[in-house]
């Protein structure tokens, strides 16, 4: 009787090994499959247009990559930029976040070496999706140690191809979104899988995965204040552990130390308010894990004598503490945390007190289709998910939680942050359908064995009696526990008079449920209806993302097309206009320009700009917002003061291209008005509506930003039609008195005009002393002659 | 307020007892910490008295010491007999874990240390 048993035993863990090692096998193939999908998702700007760096930021940062492949690293950390924000430069080495240029920059030395002549514009444009396959290997990881390995794929199949983080991750999007994305889920996993093992390693190599995090990207802060936010929930639901203790400390102190190298953060890691609660709850888990070893020293009647005089000394000492630090914070007049960051604590702070930050489009709020939009099925999924982090709850699966309900705040407080929210709605439902799956297989599974097993004892009675006589021919304790459930439930119906047998029944029941967890087996059909469904709403996922993939969030904005009857129209007016300014003017040429081109005109033109996306000096901006929006002389004197040689600016209204200088004239107005109080913006609108036909205000007709964007426009049609504001413009015939307009590209997308030399004076009395009569009739009008004519 | 006072002296005594039951090791690893938290109080005061001008000496020096204590508790739970979630790890691995944490550690510090 042995032996058989043993060989069947053997033969059943052979081939358990076999499952298991042909189950691994199949994982890490699908991982494949689901790096190659994320890749090829994000390739389709190279398919339809080229191979080419995308927006605006991507330009900053393929610069740079540019500069340090060229120059190398020490000349990198050293680099002051006099090329920008003339005349007071940048110093790059001390305000950028290396992450992602030292990345690049890693992966393009590391190719060449091998003799692979990859261009650095090249490696710069598929960072993006190199890392998005890498972020969904890391959600797969992330997802396994909260739930299944099951779970994980799914999530991870669902990250490669979520819209919110494709639309920043596309092939040319060359943005620190791109590798930061894949370093916070790589940190969370890490501190989840510390959390889960209490190993030391895992925490150093968590400490190092934040270190990265911190190098990538401005948005470390959430997960300094997430995980803390963790560590609390777990202290007050009663879920200290030790291993709570080292995945947190290590990460502080190490975490700390690692930010404080960064140059751009150096010593706000300790000094800004974002990263005080990272060191108050440091202090709590002190004070929590000296009560719980003092509690394992002492008996529990001394332990309550030990509180009552440690509660009585210690309110008073925090007290003292609590009130020190309050006065401290509260004098500065932020309290201590950034511009950035209070505007996501309080959305209106930005629109009240920083019109830059309140001006940039992805800074507003976002609306309720756009996140049906980028994340389309998930978003009804995830309250499923969270539903099945619950039973059981574990720390990992409350961690994924809160990080959801986090990050679902921050993505309602603007719309760039949806980014964050992909992967936390990523995991949850990846959590949730394969939960799902998990559900409808085994009813399958079980009503087909039931049926193979059924088919002689087959009774037309209540279903409890047919699985009943089943459990004769039982082959899994499912069904016994099934049957035991559906004998209970006829008792527990008839409640009130069988009370009393109600519960020695149910306490029989839970005893057995104990060590079988009470399965769910719904019935055959609706099993495979819920995966057929299942299955539909995953193929309509997919579809949409493909869908927004290509046509909504490919497009590398700097070349623009259309469809017309004639075919494909291509708008290649910006390249055009800053390869004229790179070959028809000195290097020297300081050109000015609203602060969105800074970054292409660096990169591009090769030429040195006054303001550009980086946006960090307010007053410098106000400037140049400020001659946009005055008359031709004040403008002329304001540019001529900051040894402007051109002025470029983009006007859509030939092609109708709405995200010109027009419409975005109103903010050069409210920055400029923020800083130079005789801006101001009513004189700008005429009944509080911004208009620039015939019903406009005069200073709007006389400012600089209207002259040069409408100049000659009405040479084009001969009535001067503006296609993007939909009515004809109201001054029509002008002349530029301080400008002269030298360059228009082929659809007048982009308009450059260079200052016109200051005329040499004439000194009145010479004039009259040599020509005596020509003069006299000359002086009358002289006086009013512009003497820059 | 003797009961107070009376049974403070026995709140020490019996903490003192039962300390005194621990390990030898454990004991050890308690004195590297006292001595790490001891330095980094030494360096507060001296701060105070001379002032933070190199302040990123000043944060590598007290992050160095902090850190060394948090590493010496870890190590500490990991090795400790008692706690039954770490009675699998042999008390090799979680030294090398601890050399391996304190020499990142060390690394950053002298990095950052100026």
């Amino acid at each position: 009787m042995a032996e058989p048993e043993s060989s069947t035993a053997a033969a059943g863990a052979g081939g358990s090994r076999l499952r298991n090692a042909f189950g691994g096998v199949l994982c890490a193939f699908t991982l494949l499959l689901i790096g190659v999908l994320a890749f090829s998702i994000r390739l389709f700007s190279v398919i339809k247009y080229e191979s080419v760096i995308h927006e605006f930021d991507p330009y900053f940062n393929y610069r740079v990559t540019q500069f340090l492949s060229k120059n190398g690293i020490y000349e990198f950390w050293n680099w002051f930029d006099d090329r920008t924000w003339y005349p007071l430069g940048r110093v790059i080495g001390g305000t950028v976040y290396p992450g992602l240029t030292l990345t690049a920059g890693t992966i393009w030395w590391f190719v060449n070496s091998l003799n692979i002549p990859l261009s650095v514009e090249t490696v710069c444009v598929f960072t993006a999706p190199i890392f998005s396959a890498n972020a969904s290997w890391a959600t797969y990881l992330l997802t396994k140690e909260a739930k299944g390995t099951g779970a994980g794929l799914m999530a991870a199949a669902i990250l490669a191809m979520v819209p919110s983080y494709i639309s920043r991750s596309v092939a040319g999007s060359y943005d620190n979104e791109a590798v930061a994305i894949f370093a916070l889920i790589f940190t969370f996993y890490l501190y989840v899988k510390t959390l889960n093992t209490g190993s030391l390693f895992y925490a150093t190599l968590n400490a190092l995965s934040y270190f990265y995090m911190v190098c990538s990207w401005g948005g470390y802060t959430f997960i300094i204040n997430l995980i803390p936010m963790h560590v609390l929930l777990c202290i007050v639901t009663g879920r200290y552990s030790s291993r709570l203790y080292i995945a947190y400390a290590p990460l502080v102190i190490l975490g700390t130390l690692l930010a404080a190298l960064v140059p751009v953060v150096g010593f706000n890691a300790v000094m800004t308010s974002e990263h005080f609660a990272s060191f108050l709850v440091f202090i709590i888990l002190h004070v929590v894990a000296l009560v719980y070893y003092i509690k394992g020293l002492l008996t529990p009647r001394l332990f309550k004598v030990a509180m009552t005089l440690v509660i009585s000394v210690g309110l008073a000492v925090c007290f003292a503490v609590v009130a020190i630090l309050v006065a401290l914070v509260a004098s500065s007049p932020t309290k201590g945390w950034s511009g950035r960051s209070l505007s996501l604590l309080d959305p209106t702070y930005a629109s009240k007190y920083i019109p830059i930050i309140a001006s940039v489009s992805e800074h507003q709020p976002p609306t309720w289709p756009s996140y049906f939009m980028d994340i389309n099925v998930l978003a009804f999924l995830v309250p499923a998910g969270i539903i099945s982090c619950f039973l059981p709850l574990s720390d990992a699966s409350s961690f994924v939680v809160l990080y959801l309900v986090t990050a679902v705040y921050f993505s309602g407080v603007m719309v760039r942050l949806m980014l964050v929210l992909a992967p936390a709605a990523c995991i949850l439902s990846g959590i949730a359908l394969s939960e799902a799956f998990n559900v409808l297989t085994r009813s399958i599974k079980c009503q087909l064995a039931k049926l193979f097993d059924d088919s002689p004892a087959a009774s037309g009675d209540s279903s409890a009696e047919s699985s009943s006589a089943s459990t004769a021919s039982a082959n899994s304790a499912k069904n016994e526990n099934r049957s035991e459930k559906n004998e209970t439930a006829p008792k527990e119906k008839p409640s009130k008079k069988n009370r009393k047998k109600e519960k020695e029944v149910t306490e029989s029941v839970p005893a057995k449920h104990k060590k079988e967890k009470k399965l769910l087996v719904l019935p055959m059909e609706a099993s495979v209806m819920g995966i057929l469904l299942l299955i539909v709403l995953g193929g309509f996922y997919v579809v949409h993302c493909v869908w927004a993939a290509a046509e909504a969030y490919s497009a590398p904005s700097i070349v623009l097309t259309s469809r017309s009857r004639e075919g494909l129209h291509v708008f290649d007016d910006f390249r055009e206009a800053y390869a004229w300014l790179s070959h028809n003017t000195d290097v020297d040429d300081k050109v000015a320009s609203w602060w969105d081109y800074g970054y292409q005109t660096t990169a591009m033109a090769n030429r040195t700009v006054i303001v550009d996306n980086n946006t960090w000096n307010n007053t410098h901006i106000a400037t140049v917002g400020t001659a946009m929006s005055s008359p031709e002389k004040a403008a002329w004197e304001i540019f001529n003061s900051l040894d402007v040689k051109y002025v470029l600016v983009v006007f859509g209204g030939l092609v109708g291209y709405p995200s010109d200088d027009i419409n975005k004239f109103l903010w050069m107005v409210r920055i400029g008005g923020g800083v130079f109080p005789h801006i101001k913006e009513p004189d700008y609108l005429r009944d509080g509506n911004y208009r620039v036909d015939a019903q406009a205000t005069p200073t709007m007709l006389n400012c600089l930003m209207y002259k040069l964007c409408y100049y000659r426009f009405v040479e084009t049609d001969g009535k001067g039609f503006d296609r993007v504001r939909g009515y004809e413009i109201g001054k029509k015939h002008f002349k530029l008195t301080h400008f002269e307009e030298v360059f228009t590209t082929h659809h007048w997308m982009v308009r450059i005009y260079k200052l016109k030399p200051q005329k040499n004076r004439v000194r009145g009395k010479l004039k009259k002393l040599k020509s005596g009569s020509k003069t006299s009739s000359t002086i009358a009008a002289g006086r009013k002659k512009n003497p820059w004519q | 307020m003797p009961k107070a006072t009376s049974d403070a002296k026995l709140l020490i005594q019996s903490l003192g007892k039962a300390y005194a039951a621990t390990p030898t090791n454990l004991k050890i690893i308690d004195l590297y910490m006292v001595f790490a938290v001891a330095t980094a109080l030494i360096q507060v005061v001296y701060m105070g008295v001379v002032g933070s001008f190199p302040f990123n000496s000043f944060l590598s020096g007290i992050l160095s010491c902090i850190g060394t204590a948090v590493l010496a508790v870890c190590l500490r739970i990991q090795v400790n007999k008692d706690n039954k979630e770490f009675k699998d790890l042999p008390p090799e691995r979680a030294f090398a874990d601890f050399v391996l944490c304190n020499l990142v550690l060390h690394l950053v510090i002298m990095n950052f240390l100026g």
